[in-house]
């Protein structure tokens, strides 16, 4: 046994058996960090004491015979998550050395499974970014390349599934956190319908936009994670009472008939050659699994960028304002008043990213600007999630590239906010109509100023509630191909 | 073009002490970026109502029942600075 080729069902198999123990698949996950995680940098803390108490808990209730599908089962945490007792920064100076108060439904949830929490892992500071460099704890490097990002923000998640570290990781997906890094390190990613998984206990970044979820190695175990995570909870008001399906049930059906749009705004110029390359074939391929392939449009996706990046630093800027370094966080000792004390630990506390978005958010929403930009940005945003509504009268799903380039070099976007924007450009729109969407590895692609091929991810797109559906395309998808099994070398 | 009084107004509003440099820098990339989502203004959306959710929900209630939560000792444990069980802050009037 491989730990880092196993997946949860692979390894949930095993301890069933009792081929392998818990505690041995937990030394096995920190005895891989311990050997790669220095290059890669993917987890922020780790808790091994924790963890062995979890895998020895884990390991009696498989001896009783009440396992389920994830007891025993290492994974890691995006660092945005609340656990008790763990530290949480969302990777913010602002937060340094804070220790979780208290856990969430998702985590709670998870927990009851008996899994094993190694620890946590990187993001962008407070989930703000597509490459994991916005950090304040340092840069996620990719497997398949050190010297590329790992996408982000839940780069750190992404690289540590890629890379063998855990068996699946959680992540948060507000304008394609979860896709995207999974597009660059060839890893599978699910973006819940907004409300599907309950935010409580997770920091927030833009309300009306995050979701949670997983990062796995297959299509099957990302439905094991689901559904336990999966459903309302009266701490999150945004949950709908929406009926959990087996997201089993469809992995295995065929998708003979299944009616697949491919919108035209998703295939555009300046996008990398080798990516959709890689997306056309695995179109092609659920063709030849008997889909139905149909030239859709969506009209309003060249607005879903400033759109996104009108309303999540509009929503940045009113979360952050938590931030005071009174209840938590360190505190400046020489602040004369009570405004000096907001000035200088909101000026040290928050990275450059931070405080872009927060001074676009404040004055987006400020007296004279409001209705210019925060309510036309939403009446955008009505247009937007209309095109996606129209679509899904005529299609089951819709398939795109989830990232327009393969991973690119740290430190190529760093001084260019807008370009590191459009890093996002085809994740935003699906987080601003609310659907769910399915990345899944299906090629690879050499880019120009690279050496190495390098992963790249489809997205399947869905309306609101269809991830059983979702799940079957991509397992369907992964079935007949081959892209998901290789493996990074480091 | 953001001016600078703009940023420091801003900054002031958002409660960040910015460096000179930082005034500088953000002037020009906070700039950039509203420029950028100016585009939105060739969208007519006279007839368009706002989205502030996706899901159809409204006025999601629960019965306002009081429960057991974390007691003081935890609330405060995160803080720099308490004084009897109370978070210490700077004067406020």
């Amino acid at each position: 046994m491989d730990f880092n080729v196993l997946t949860i069902k692979g390894a949930s198999a095993l301890l069933k058996n009792k081929q392998v123990s818990s505690r041995e698949l937990t030394q096995d996950a920190f005895a891989a960090i311990e050997k790669q995680d220095g290059q890669i940098h993917s987890f922020l803390t780790l808790e091994k004491d924790v963890a062995g108490k979890m895998a020895e808990a884990a390991d009696a209730r498989l001896a009783a015979g009440k396992g389920n599908a994830l007891t025993g089962i290492p994974l890691g945490v995006k660092d945005c998550y609340l656990v008790e007792g763990f530290k949480a920064f969302s990777a913010s100076k602002i937060l340094d050395n804070y220790e979780s108060q208290y856990e969430g439904p998702a985590i709670a949830r998870l927990r009851a499974e008996s899994p094993v929490f190694l620890g946590k892992t990187n993001t962008d500071e407070f989930t703000c970014g597509a490459s994991t460099e916005n950090s304040a704890y340092g840069t996620t490097h990719n497997p398949w390349d050190l010297d590329r990002v790992p996408g982000g923000s839940s780069g750190g998640s992404a690289a540590a599934v890629a890379a063998g570290l855990c068996l699946a990781a959680l992540g948060t997906d507000t304008g394609g956190s979860i896709r995207q890094p999974s597009s660059l390190c060839g890893t599978v990613g699910l973006k819940n319908t907004y409300g599907r998984i309950p935010r409580f206990g997770v920091i927030p970044m833009a309300s009306s936009l995050d979701t949670i979820g997983a990062i796995t190695k297959t299509v099957e175990d990302m439905a094991l994670m689901l559904q336990v995570m999966a459903g309302p909870d009266s701490r999150d008001a945004t949950t709908p009472n929406a009926p959990i399906p087996n997201y089993s049930a469809l992995l295995g059906k065929d998708i003979k008939g299944l009616k697949v749009g491919v919108p035209k705004e998703y295939f555009v110029e300046g996008m990398e050659a080798g990516v959709e390359q890689s997306v056309r074939e695995g179109i092609k391929e659920l063709e030849k699994l008997g889909a139905q392939i149909v030239d859709i449009s969506l009209p309003y996706t060249k607005y879903a960028i400033p759109v996104y990046y009108l309303i999540v630093p509009s929503e940045v800027s009113s979360n952050m304002a938590r931030f005071d370094a009174m209840r938590y966080g360190p505190r400046s000792k020489d602040a004369a008043d009570v405004l000096e004390f907001y000035l200088e630990n909101r000026g040290m506390g928050f990275g450059p990213e931070m405080k872009r978005r927060i001074m676009i958010g404040t004055h987006a929403l400020s007296s004279g600007y409001y209705d210019a930009y925060y309510i036309k940005a939403q009446k955008v945003r009505t247009l937007i999630r209309q095109d996606f509504e129209q679509a899904f009268k005529n299609v089951d799903v819709i398939v795109t590239p989830t990232s327009p380039t393969t991973a690119f070099k740290i430190g190529a976007k760093n001084d260019d906010p807008l370009q590191m924007y459009l890093a996002d450009i085809f994740t935003v729109s699906i987080n601003l109509a609310g659907v769910p969407a399915l990345n899944v590895p299906c090629g690879f692609s050499q880019p120009a100023d690279g050496e190495r091929e390098l992963p790249v991810g489809m997205q399947i797109i869905g309306p609101n509630f269809s991830e059983d559906r979702l799940l079957q395309v991509g397992h369907a998808f992964e079935q007949a191909t081959e892209w998901h099994q290789r493996k990074a070398q480091i | 073009m953001l001016t600078k009084e703009q940023v420091l107004k801003i900054a002031h509003l958002a409660r960040l002490k910015l460096t000179e440099a930082e005034v500088e820098k953000y002037q020009g990339q906070l700039s950039q970026i509203l420029d950028y989502v100016a585009m939105l203004d060739e969208v007519d959306v006279s007839k368009v109502e706002p989205t502030a959710q996706v899901t159809g929900l409204t006025n999601s209630m629960r019965p306002d029942e009081a429960k057991v939560s974390f007691g003081q000792s935890v609330s405060i444990r995160e803080a720099a600075a308490t004084q009897k069980g109370y978070f210490k802050v700077k004067a406020v009037l």
